[in-house]
């Protein structure tokens, strides 16, 4: 009745209500009043996620220190190189290739090596043929090293002198199987039947690691003494930084004007830059494993979220009975399992940092954790409490409010 | 139409649980605002049974409930929390104070579904301490108080939200009789204010200081006595 209501005055029913400040500060004091508990269960989650960040730290790391090492040698060099014919066999590139490319515009530098085929080197004569160690030998421009970025461990480069007395230059990696780490002094090898003079010995050629295992004649002394005609193996040139992709079209074209279809260009710090980024994904199994301690962390939540639930059922039935939903109670206790995880996630995160630099300070590499990272972690724990509490929080919901009232 | 205004009104309620054990056979009363009234009986006569179904923690198997004279069977659960927020306060036998918090704390968790801030509810939490003579002890934690004072905090805590029915179950059961004699002139008093106390309680004495009687057996109420 009408009348009756208005002689009620509080006949309408004031609503349930749980503002969000005051969310947190029941989850947190929930949290609170069982501190070693929250820290072992939070600490799951930290190793899991620290060892994800650590993971894709390190692994950013040294792809930033391979990407820098590159950059320093530049990305502007190119490669001409003989193609196949239509039938597989090797193409051969003009003897006028190198004066060519060296009229273009926009092109800096160039070298050319020259395949010598019919000469191999060895310590001396004695050393039975078969036993080449792998080494080739090579004409060279006298700019190779400074096209390449290769700098000389010991001695000098090819030069004038080379041009008429036998000389060689060796790369770093046959220098090591030859067992000659000094040029200098009588230091001679025995190459194609001629004694040749080491004058000088060449430190690791990153941009193209085939001429550490040569060995590097000048072009006069080759054309004399084996007769190797003046096509090149190889050239190699720097573009103007900025027009690498304009140079690298008109190579072809520019070197072999009559079959440009027969002349190979490629731009070697492409390859170094895949593998860098290579270098940054091999540790999907490392990841894989820090996913699965983040299950083992997210499960152990769970499971203290469970124990949790069941050791709190009088609070349960007294928030009940104190006008709580079972949407609140659910809620609080979801947003007590998302924070332990959020807080395990942040923890994850200074561990992961802490180990990457770490690794970065002994391997004298930049330290790098990604920028996504920083929110990634914190997510994802978020994200985790959250899966891990709704078994818990559904469970504390479904609790009768009378528990309360029944335990004494 | 004669009556007083009804605060909390039970027609015909039956509860059964789950295995066959009823709890209450048909059980009809009402009580009017500001009434107070004693529930005494044997244990297992239905008498917190009652309580919770009055307090709307639990729905009858059949029957009506009232409570300010609206039929909660059509309430939805979320409404019936919202009307035990607002206008029901239980005191409970073993207290459930929250050992971490202060008394204050305590009190204003009382309040706390309200959706009040906290400010507010420290305010009025301060004030219901107060009104059970804890002024004194506004920031002590439970481990620090006595019994009896626990309880005037639980009592605090369900007088915070000045509800209209308060339902206390066996509150002196846990307390020494000095303490216990204590808090019951204390929720008498209370409840002068104007809201309704229903109280369980197998102590005569304590029944006989109510105006109002209902006595209870084997889930029936077997006399409804006024003095």
């Amino acid at each position: 009745m009408s009348v009756a209501a208005a002689e009620v005055p509080r006949a309408r029913i004031g609503i349930a209500r749980l503002p969000v400040r005051e969310l947190f500060g029941t989850a947190l004091a929930g949290l609170a009043t069982r501190r070693l508990r929250a820290v072992l269960s939070a600490l799951g989650i930290a190793i899991g996620i620290g060892a994800m960040v650590a993971v894709v730290g390190v692994s950013s790391s040294a792809q930033a220190n391979l990407l820098a090492e590159i950059d320093a040698l530049g990305t502007n060099l190119l490669t001409v190189t003989p193609g196949q014919t239509f039938l597989g066999d090797n193409e051969v590139l003009p003897d006028t290739s190198l004066a060519m490319i060296d009229h273009m515009q926009n092109v800096d530098n160039d070298a050319a090596i020259y395949q010598v085929s019919n000469a191999n080197v060895y310590r001396t004569p004695l050393v039975p043929a078969a036993q080449t160690g792998g080494i080739g030998v090579d004409a060279a421009s006298d700019n190779l090293p400074r096209v390449m970025g290769v700098g000389l461990a010991s001695g000098r480069f090819l030069g004038a002198v080379a041009d008429r007395y036998p000389e060689a230059v060796l790369g770093a990696q046959a220098a090591q199987v030859l067992q000659i780490s000094h040029a200098g002094g009588h230091v001679l090898v025995y190459l194609g039947n001629t004694w040749f003079t080491v004058v000088g010995v060449l430190k690791s050629a990153l941009l193209d690691s085939t001429l550490d295992s040569d060995v590097f004649i000048s072009l006069p002394v080759a054309e004399r003494m084996f007769a190797v005609k003046p096509n090149p193996s190889e050239i190699y040139l720097r573009a103007n930084v900025n027009d690498v992709g304009s140079v690298s079209g008109l190579l072809a074209p520019t070197t072999d004007p009559q079959n440009p279809d027969g002349v190979q260009v490629s731009r070697p710090s492409n390859a170094l830059e895949a593998r860098a980024a290579a270098k940054g994904q091999f540790t999907t199994l490392l990841l894989g494993l820090g996913g699965v301690a983040l299950l083992v962390g997210a499960i152990g939540i769970a499971n203290i979220m469970v124990i949790s639930v069941l050791e709190r059922r009088t609070e349960i039935g007294l928030r009940r009975a104190l006008g709580a939903t079972r949407r609140h109670i659910s809620v609080q206790f979801l947003t007590e399992s998302a924070m332990l995880a959020a807080i395990g996630g942040v923890a994850g995160l200074l561990l992961g940092a802490g180990a990457t630099e770490v690794y970065a300070l002994t391997k004298h590499e930049p330290f790098i954790v990604p920028l996504y990272a920083l929110i990634a972690a914190p997510a994802a724990g978020f994200v985790i409490g959250v899966v891990a509490g709704l078994y818990p929080a559904g469970k504390a919901a479904r609790l009768s409010p009378t528990e309360a009232l029944r335990s004494t | 139409m004669s009556h007083t205004v009804t605060a909390l009104a039970l027609h015909g309620v039956v509860k059964e649980y789950p295995g066959g054990v009823t709890a209450l056979r048909g059980v009809s009363v009402e009580i009017g605002r500001g009434e107070q009234v004693a529930v005494v009986g044997p244990s297992g006569s239905g008498k917190t049974t009652m309580l919770t179904i009055m307090g709307t923690l639990e729905r009858p198997t059949a029957g009506e409930v009232c409570v300010g004279e609206r039929d909660l069977a059509s309430v939805s659960d979320a409404d019936l929390a919202g009307l035990r927020a607002h206008e029901i306060g239980f005191v409970f036998q073993a207290f459930h104070l929250q050992e971490a918090m202060t008394a204050v704390d305590n009190v204003a968790l009382g309040m706390l579904y309200t959706g009040e801030p906290l400010r507010q509810r420290r305010e009025a939490a301060r004030a219901a301490l107060e009104r059970v003579g804890l002024a004194h002890r506004l920031d002590f934690k439970p481990k620090q108080l006595s019994g009896g004072e626990r309880q005037r905090v639980a009592i605090a805590r369900a007088i915070a939200k000045r509800p209209l029915i308060i339902l206390a179950d066996e509150p002196t059961g846990n307390l020494d009789s000095a303490s216990g004699g204590e808090v019951i002139r204390l929720l008498h008093d209370l409840a002068e204010d104007g809201a309704t106390l229903g109280l369980i309680t197998h102590d005569e004495s304590i029944a006989s200081g109510f105006a109002r009687r209902l006595q209870m057996r084997d889930g029936e109420i077997v006399a409804d006595v006024r003095s």
